[in-house]
């Protein structure tokens, strides 16, 4: 479904102006995320807030917008400053979700012999 | 006009010139199966990979697009420097220090959301008639939240920062912090919102009205977390982390970029989710935790002392464990202090060696983020299979010889089920349920919500004064020589 609106999304001559497209979106997504996050178990609540966290940092894509050439002096400065920034966030939060993760899955025969 | 052609025409013209959207969608569904693989232990790390691939993906496609119209310096720079600091802190930084970690990251995200907004803001500004007149109703409305939002996250996640690195413990500065100054710099903000977007006229008011907007709502992310300690720090880096993702969707709205907007939705979905869970766990409202502390309604003192305490040491405990068939340990943010975790893991090798059953309860607001205390014992390399959350084990105490309550006292407080208590109702661990209870402790003070514990007098338990670690170091070498 979500797809089915993405697909419409860039022709903005089409009737319904993005913020409707775009709600649509926050609204279908955020149903996702509740059905696909209530399944991650207590066990795995850190890695899901800094992995989550992480992909929050999305929003790198919009600061490599703003280093544009036909953006003002302060505005380009206000973007770098986010890209640095997003990707303290983005590469920090995959890289540590990564090593709480390397920690879960390194070791099992022990506690399976114990059964 | 538009370079990019030459670099891909191929990648660009696929499906009408929208290549890149391709691209997007294709990020989008790995962020989404990436969370979705979260939900299992073997799979998560995959999960984790997959989402990041998304994300060098959606990176990648960007940077195809702009190339050649952006300032290439800046962004190579800009991705060393953050990268560099990044990677570093992620693989530098110790396990125990991971709820300000994660903290810190959360404020550069919002961070970043709030920096994108304020540039296109600066480049859409001109000279006559509001924003909102200028671009868009839409865009004006998006960009007030986005800062808003972003600034928050940003100031509210660097003084939880503070708070979990133990740089920073103040309840207030000067009026900051009390309820009536966060509800007087919401509104503020509100409507500072309203003029930046449709008052303001003429680029210099409509900057300086941003601008303002961004102080206070600095201002407001100081004031709303400073108050908030302890053991509330869960409720409020999974809100922090919900709002990092809401910020992230409302720089869509700016950027009119669907991919902002999923990738935000599902962060502040799952931030929601995890807030939910721990207020739950608390037998508290969102509403309780953010605006009034257990500190008022706990510390009235009416019983402050305690006068059957049985106190015992290492010595005395190690045969206690010794002849025990079943343990359960219980840790709490103590454990985490004094790094105890690897001694704890020791122990139960040890205990497990003699044929003693040995599992761990975790109750979800025990430590300071939600799920601290599974990290920690992961780290200890204690088989997951081996932890419980509180549903599945609190019949179980009942069937148990020794439970050991490490650096917890809220989370194991029999007064949960009495009524006038300040943590009525919230769910705790049964462990005085168990033959005997071992609370190893420092001393006998409150926990975080103030209150006194019967269970350190009941008849069956034991309290070991002292350290955390120390306290387990004590008792493998006692143990050792039985």
């Amino acid at each position: 479904m979500i797809a089915a609106v993405l697909a419409q999304s860039p022709e903005p001559a089409g009737s319904m102006p993005f913020v409707v497209i775009g709600l649509w979106i926050l609204l279908l997504a955020v149903f996702v995320g509740f059905e696909v996050i209530t399944k991650v178990p207590p066990t795995l609540h850190t890695p899901l807030m800094s992995g989550a966290n992480a992909i929050s940092g999305i929003t790198l894509i919009g600061a490599l917008y703003c280093a544009g050439h036909d953006y003002p002096g302060f505005a380009k400065f206000l973007g770098f400053v986010a890209i640095v920034v997003a990707t303290v966030n983005v590469v920090g939060g995959f890289l540590v979700t990564d090593r709480m993760l390397g920690m879960f899955g390194s070791r099992k025969p022990r506690g399976g012999a114990k059964g | 006009m538009d370079p990019t052609v030459l670099v891909a025409p191929g990648l660009l013209e696929v499906a009408g010139g929208s290549g890149v959207e391709l691209v997007y969608m294709l990020a989008a569904l790995l962020f989404i199966l990436g969370l979705k693989r979260l939900s299992g232990v073997k799979t998560a790390r995959s999960g984790n990979a997959l989402a990041s691939l998304g994300m060098l993906l959606a990176i990648a496609a960007t940077m195809v697009l702009l190339w050649g119209s952006v300032a290439l310096w800046i962004v190579v720079l800009g991705v060393l420097v953050g990268g560099g600091v990044g990677g570093w802190l992620a693989k530098k930084v110790p396990m125990t220090a991971m709820p300000e970690l994660v903290a810190f990251f959360n404020g550069m995200g919002g961070g970043a959301s709030m920096f994108v907004a304020l540039a296109e803001i600066v480049h859409a500004v001109r000279g006559e008639g509001s924003i909102a007149d200028q671009t868009a109703p839409d865009f004006a409305i998006a960009a007030a939240l986005s800062v808003l939002i972003g600034a928050v996250t940003l100031s509210g996640s660097l003084v939880a920062y503070g708070k979990l690195s133990g740089k920073f413990d103040r309840s207030r500065i000067g009026p900051l912090g009390l309820k009536a100054a966060n509800i007087a710099l919401m509104v503020l903000c509100l409507l500072l919102c309203w003029y930046a977007g449709f008052g303001a006229e003429g680029g210099g008011s409509i900057t300086f009205a941003y601008l303002a907007l961004t102080v206070f709502a600095l201002v407001l992310g100081i004031s709303f977390v400073t108050p908030i300690g302890g053991a509330d720090m869960p409720v409020v880096i999974s809100l922090l982390n919900s709002y990092s993702g809401i910020a992230a969707s409302a720089t869509g709205f700016v950027l009119q970029n669907n991919l902002l907007i999923i990738a935000g939705s599902l962060v502040g979905a799952s931030g929601l989710i995890l807030t939910r869970i721990m207020c739950k766990a608390m037998n508290r409202s969102l509403l309780n935790v953010l605006f009034s502390g257990y500190a008022q309604s706990g510390s009235s003192g009416d019983d402050e002392g305690y006068t059957r305490v049985k106190s015992t040491t290492a010595e005395e405990l190690a045969p206690v464990l010794d002849a025990a068939q079943s343990v359960i340990f219980v840790p709490g943010y103590g454990l985490a202090v004094a790094q105890a975790q690897h001694k704890v893991r020791e122990l139960a090798d040890l205990l497990e060696q003699r044929g003693c059953q040995v599992r761990y309860a975790i109750h979800p607001v025990a430590g300071r983020m939600p799920g601290h205390m599974n990290v920690l014992l992961a780290e200890a390399d204690v088989p997951y299979e081996q932890l419980f959350e509180l549903e599945r084990i609190n019949g179980d105490f009942k069937n148990t010889d020794v439970a050991v309550v490490i650096g917890a006292n809220d989370v194991c407080n029999p007064a949960a089920s009495d009524p006038q208590s300040a943590i009525a109702g919230m769910p705790v661990l049964h462990v005085w349920e168990a033959q005997t209870v071992v609370v190893v402790k420092r001393s006998l003070s409150a926990g975080y919500a103030g209150i006194k514990n019967e269970l350190f007098q009941m008849d069956n338990s034991l309290m070991l004064f002292a350290d955390a670690k120390k306290a387990v170091e004590d008792t493998i070498a006692e143990l050792k020589e039985l």
